[in-house]
């Protein structure tokens, strides 16, 4: 691609990912409302979507308030933190065979490191806020997300084995005869696990528990800057879903149907199933979570590492 | 090229001086975050890029994470940076900067002045592997029992308050 249709591309990207999240949050609360048999937002447009405009405009209106115990600087920072990680995280995802805005040979660990940045957002919104609760919460999204973004490496280790490669383009040509969901299916389910746990969507939102920490990090925050914080989850949740889809469900691969709008069917359904474990889940308890992480998603991951090196030797040594 | 990689490393000069001079600990970590950041792209830059990665990920992402969780854990308030700032006062670092300046001399010295003045033969990173996990490869296995005794220990003596105060036993 020539520098000005890559430029544009990228807008492209950026604009789509933006407009998909805010979308997004009026599609999350129609779907959970079929699931848990009522209507949902309906009223304004058609079936309701014109909400999102609603409560754009609402959080645009809304007085920008800095409290004033807060750490000024950082409290106002904080939110664009995620925001830029996730957006960033964006550029690496091979949309389709010749769609894509960088094919970096590290995209898998650049991915992961946007997603590790991206924890500084609710670290130090909690931090600057001055606040018991948003300490509290900002604490516990510390611990959950760094203990999650290990497994979350471990299981897309056995995908680079059988790979060969980071490149995230590679990874999806090596799926042509055999999605990775089949080989890698204890890797797909760590890292789906950890995927929600990273993003901090319920029912692993404990950092923002509203019964017992009235909201967590963003206790404090109000206006665009708490909505910015609600876009980089939702930005969160695409970004995990797109590399779901790029990992273990072959990315763009299908038949028929050019590769973009497979790629595009398959986030889909991925988001969708997000939403549902949102809607059947109920949240569990801190320590649960973090037993859960380290006493069994750990020793899985490393099992499944484990097994999946010992039979690539075995396969490539017959 | 040349110039995105001095773009690169002064940011990281600038952001570490930074972070050294803040007198409110998180304000001098988000520097410390930045500089870090600044070095990957160091790292890019040079034909890295799995370097890079890495630092982004262990040290951007995990360590100073870890930091940022101790600095919430202290509640440090006011006071503490009133004390750090009478820390950074002049004569507290007067003289170990000089002493360190002194030591930046020589080093110039001996890299551009006169090239080939260490002592015997110099050893390259390949060389420190071989011989660590070769003829030493016990010393670093008992190293590491000493890591591993260190972190039962932590674990242990975690417990033992755990049980004192009652309950939460997981």
């Amino acid at each position: 691609m020539s520098p000005l249709a890559t430029a544009l591309f990228g807008l492209a990207v950026l604009a789509g990912a933006v407009g998909l999240a805010a979308i997004l949050t009026w599609f999350e609360r129609r779907l959970l409302g079929v699931w848990q048999d009522r209507y949902g937002p309906n009223r304004l447009g058609p079936l309701g979507i014109l909400q999102v405009v609603a409560d754009m405009l609402k959080l645009l209106t809304k007085h920008d308030w800095v409290p004033p115990f807060a750490d000024r600087v950082v409290f106002v920072f904080a939110p664009t933190a995620i925001v830029v990680a996730m957006l960033l995280g964006f550029a690496v995802v091979p949309f389709g065979e010749h769609l894509y805005l960088l094919d970096l040979n590290i995209g898998l660990l650049f991915f992961l490191g946007m997603t590790s940045l991206a924890v500084y957002s609710v670290l130090l919104g909690g931090l600057a806020s001055n606040n018991k609760y948003a300490l509290l919460g900002g604490l516990r999204s510390a611990a959950q997300m760094v203990s999650y973004e290990v497994f979350m490496g471990l299981s897309l280790m056995g995908v680079v084995m059988l790979t060969g490669s980071f490149s995230l383009r590679d990874i999806v040509l090596a799926q042509q005869d055999l999605w990775f969901c089949i080989p890698q299916v204890l890797g797909l389910y760590v890292f789906l696990v950890a995927g929600i746990a990273e993003s901090h969507r319920l029912p692993f939102d404990l950092p923002e528990a509203e019964h017992e920490l009235t909201a967590g990090f963003h206790t404090e925050y109000g206006g665009m800057k708490f909505a910015m914080f609600m876009l980089g989850e939702y930005l969160g949740l695409i970004l995990i879903c797109c590399m779901i889809t790029t990992v273990f469900f072959g990315g763009w691969l299908g038949p028929w149907l050019p590769g973009p709008v497979w790629f595009a069917l398959k986030t889909s359904l991925l988001i969708c199933f997000f939403v549902l474990l949102r809607a059947a889940i109920p949240r569990p308890r801190y320590d649960q979570l973090m037993s859960l992480g380290w006493k069994y998603m750990l020793p899985l991951s490393l099992f499944n590492l484990v097994l999946t090196g010992a039979i690539a030797l075995w396969l490539r040594g017959a | 090229m040349l110039a995105l990689f001095y773009f690169a490393a002064a940011i990281a000069l600038i952001a570490t001086a930074m972070a050294l001079t803040r007198a409110n600990a998180a304000h001098g970590l988000i520097y410390l975050i930045v500089s870090l950041l600044a070095v990957a792209v160091v790292f890019f830059l040079l034909g890295a890029p799995f370097a890079a990665a890495l630092e982004i990920v262990i040290y951007a992402g995990a360590i100073m994470v870890l930091f940022v969780f101790v600095i919430m854990m202290l509640n440090l308030g006011r006071s503490a940076d009133e004390e750090e700032r009478e820390l950074l006062a002049p004569r507290y670092w007067l003289v170990p900067g000089v002493l360190a300046a002194c030591l930046l001399v020589e080093l110039a010295v001996i890299s551009f002045a006169a090239p080939g003045h260490s002592a015997g033969i110099v050893v390259s990173p390949k060389a420190v592997g071989l011989s660590l996990y070769g003829p030493y490869v016990l010393a670093v296995e008992i190293a590491s029992l000493l890591l591993l005794a260190g972190l039962v220990g932590a674990y242990h003596v975690g417990r033992r308050f755990i049980d004192r105060s009652g309950g939460n036993k997981s």
